[in-house]
């Protein structure tokens, strides 16, 4: 296992697709297609370029809503991960290759099938992003359809998983298939799996949750968690906490890789880079996306506001159904009060509140800027790398490969070249133990 | 070209029963079967997948395999009886994206009790209900894929909005044993639909075949046998309300070309006479060893028939249903103009 060269921790870097929300610009002509091939392939290329630990997929399974109408301001629209991954192993070499899919909407044994096939046709560089969904609004697209108590998704996960990792030992590593049985509360399935022990033996786990329960299954079952905490004080508190869960599960701390999702923005100079930071800010929230903002708080049609007058003296209705498909902001009226303190102290109008309101880019300055503060992010341990959300398609990642990677090299913190061919190896996770 | 009806040839890329178990050369064997094809100008290459023996997932292999074509068809082997439709039409439409128009799928059923067990989901329905249901998961299949009109995306920065959601639409499919309420997430793919292939060797799935396939694939053992199979499935497609001359037939041959007797130019012959006379649209080689047959039916066989004027000498358009002569269908939302 190798986690330092030259004594210096290394970073882990990964680059995820732009994703269907705001932060995705594409009113700017430089954005191009979010499904064309061609998009996923410059990204993907781009990252490899950068000697990148892994390229990340999101998931959708049904478009999001908004008062019962298909939300239309936002990309929207995306392919189905683990094909355009399998396309891409065809154009890159060394690249980890990430899929998220919901155990909710899924069987073992088909997926856990189609991610070995992965991990053969990419010659070992396979992810599973593991994310649970409990809503019946998704449902209406599956068989299973309905509701998955809350409480039971990661029961189902943690059980999915162990599922999965079951059928991938159950071929020998000389190769010879042997049957399988699984017997628990959510499956009992039997029979022989069809694919052999892949590569990596079993493609690296990766998890997303932030509940003291997807704590715990991160660090029971995990070999990646993306962390949405990209400040030094969140990020240590989180870091700490469930590299500390680890020893419980027989694990050392170099075991599982601690990666939040960040965003950047770079310039010739510190200066320049907050200026297009602002810029950008302005992009995501048009005056439409400011108004729905607003309702997504609210809960209510805001639709006669003008995004560029005052806040509504009305409170939020805590009980709507107004937004679907993606996640419910916890404590609305909170939200509100704290929005129109801000606009009031402040001379906002809803736009501006909203842009003053909406998360910072995580990291702003000059490449040399970004540069130490990602380095002192891991050195300090607030993480142990970063999965990057650009907010252009494609040429999001290209000025970070060339401007920031080089530095980061420089530093003696990332890499100049991989040094092994599977996505364990550039992490420096150990091959799995083989329980025949 | 003498011939006025064209001749449509494709092949099978699974490795023969019995052979080596799949592993990390799969992919590199089959791009190398797959360039065969495509250099031989064959409309498509089918894959097949099995749950009951060793072998990798057949729509990852053919993505796997798409970057590195241009312009051969690519037709995995996708069941329908234990899967989820939603991810099984958004699987079919990214392979479509992914190859730029050249994706097509063999839809198969699951009917025995030992895949039933893999899934641990519910027991083996019986074969008929098997392959009504597959014809449901075709059609709400092709319903996800007009979901996305093909100018639903408008990107119209002076109203702020990504996606015109007039054309975008809920597909509200009730079967007997699923429902879907879309639409898909998948934008409408470059085929419109991709292209529907079921293999009617048996009876249970002929009306399927009739009903929602693009190609259907028999099996006979003389030209008169073809020709009334051919028949039967046009009738049935009349009966569906759909126009035969949309509805390829082309005939499974199993082939063994060191056995065969004549060889490669013998083959070449039959077909020439079978589809001459009209008993079928073409013919999908299915090979004793892939690796050893594909290249002596490239050489010796397809050259032959170019040779004759019978096949094409290059390929004329870029996506599979170009290849078939299929149109590209219209949205069945397009002309509705309904909200979602």
């Amino acid at each position: 296992m190798s986690t330092s060269e030259g004594g210096r921790k290394q970073i882990r870097l990964a680059a995820h697709f732009p994703g269907v929300n705001s932060t995705t610009v594409w009113a700017d002509p430089r954005s191009g297609s979010q499904i064309d091939f061609s998009s996923f392939e410059h990204l993907a290329r781009t990252a490899e370029r950068g000697l990148f630990d892994f390229f990340f997929l999101a998931e959708g399974l049904r478009l999001r809503e908004h008062a019962g109408r298909i939300h239309d301001l936002d990309v929207v629209g995306r392919p189905e991960s683990i094909t355009v991954l399998n396309a891409l192993a065809a154009v890159t070499d060394r690249l980890g290759l990430a899929a998220t899919v919901n155990a909710t909407f899924n069987e073992p044994y088909d997926l856990a099938r189609r991610l070995a096939s992965l991990d053969h046709l990419s010659a070992g560089r396979a992810a599973w992003n593991v994310v649970t969904s409990s809503d019946a609004f998704t449902g209406e697209n599956f068989r299973r359809g309905g509701y998955l108590d809350r409480a039971d998704r990661y029961t189902r996960a943690a059980e999915f998983l162990a599922t999965a990792r079951e059928l991938w030992d159950s071929w020998s590593p000389d190769g010879a298939p042997r049957p399988f049985a699984h017997s628990g509360p959510q499956f009992r399935i039997g029979g022989e799996f069809t694919v052999p022990r892949s590569p990596q033996g079993h493609p690296v786990v990766i998890q997303a949750g932030d509940s003291p329960e997807g704590r715990e299954f991160a660090a029971s079952s995990a070999d990646v968690v993306f962390t949405r905490h990209s400040t030094p004080e969140a990020g240590r508190e989180f870091y700490a906490d469930v590299k500390g869960r680890l020893a419980r599960y027989g694990r050392a701390p170099g075991d599982l890789k601690i990666m939040p999702g960040v965003t950047y923005v770079l310039g010739d100079t510190d200066a320049d880079a907050h200026e297009r930071a602002a810029g950008i800010r302005r992009q995501q929230v048009s005056p439409q996306n400011a108004i729905l903002a607003l309702e997504q708080i609210w809960g209510r049609d805001l639709s006669g506001y003008d995004p560029d007058g005052p806040l509504p003296a009305i409170d939020p209705d805590p009980d709507s159904a107004l937004v679907q498909g993606r996640v419910r902001v916890a404590d609305p009226v909170a939200v509100a009060r704290r929005w129109r303190a801000l606009s009031e102290a402040k001379g906002l109008s809803i736009r501006q509140t909203v842009i003053e309101s909406s998360g910072r880019q995580s990291f702003v300055g000059s490449p040399a800027t970004v540069a130490a503060a990602l380095a002192e992010h891991v050195a300090t341990d607030a993480a142990d790398g970063f999965i990057l959300v650009p907010h252009l398609t494609p040429g999001g990642l290209d000025e970070f490969v060339d401007r920031v990677v080089p530095l980061l090299q420089e530093r003696g913190v990332f890499r100049t070249d991989y040094s092994g061919t599977t996505l364990r190896s550039h992490l420096g996770l150990p091959e799995p133990v083989w329980k025949g | 070209m003498t011939s006025t009806r064209t001749l449509h040839l494709a092949a099978e890329l699974a490795p023969g029963s019995g052979r080596a178990d799949p592993g990390p050369e799969t992919a590199g064997r089959t791009v190398a079967l797959a360039r065969i094809a495509e250099a031989a100008g064959l409309d498509f290459v089918t894959h097949d997948d099995s749950y009951a023996r060793p072998g990798l997932d057949a729509l990852a292999t053919l993505a796997r395999v798409a970057p590195e074509t241009r312009s051969v068809g690519l037709v995995p082997t996708v069941h329908t009886t234990h899967t989820e439709p939603f991810h099984v039409q958004a699987a079919v439409a990214t392979l479509d994206w992914v190859s730029r128009g050249r994706a097509g799928w063999g839809i198969a059923v699951s009917p025995t009790g030992a895949e039933a067990r893999l899934f641990g989901r519910r027991p083996a329905p019986p074969v008929a209900e098997l392959w009504q249901e597959a014809g449901e998961v075709a059609e709400v299949s092709r319903k996800l894929w007009d979901s996305w009109e093909d100018d639903a995306e408008i990107r119209d920065v002076a109203t702020g909005r990504f996606v015109d959601r007039r054309k975008l639409h809920h597909v509200d499919f009730q079967g007997a044993t699923f429902s879907v309420k879309g639409p898909s997430i998948v934008p409408r793919p470059p085929q419109g639909n991709p292209v529907t292939v079921v293999d009617a060797t048996r009876p249970a799935a002929r009306d399927t075949a009739a009903h929602h396939a693009d190609v259907a694939l028999v099996r006979a053992s003389s030209a008169e046998e073809a020709a009334a199979l051919r028949a039967e499935l046009h009738r049935a497609a009349r009966a569906h309300g759909r126009d035969p001359g949309q509805l390829r037939v082309l005939l499974s041959l199993t082939v063994d070309l060191d056995a065969y007797e004549g060889g490669p130019g013998a083959l070449a012959e039959l077909i020439a006479g079978w589809h001459g006379g009209a008993a079928v649209d073409g013919f999908h080689l299915v090979p004793a060893v892939p690796e050893r047959d594909l290249e002596r039916f490239a050489a010796g066989t397809v050259t032959r028939l170019r040779e004759r004027g019978l096949f094409r000498t290059a390929y004329e358009g870029s996506t599979l249903r170009d290849h078939l002569g299929l149109a590209r269908p219209v949205s069945q939302y397009a002309t509705t103009g309904a909200g979602s």
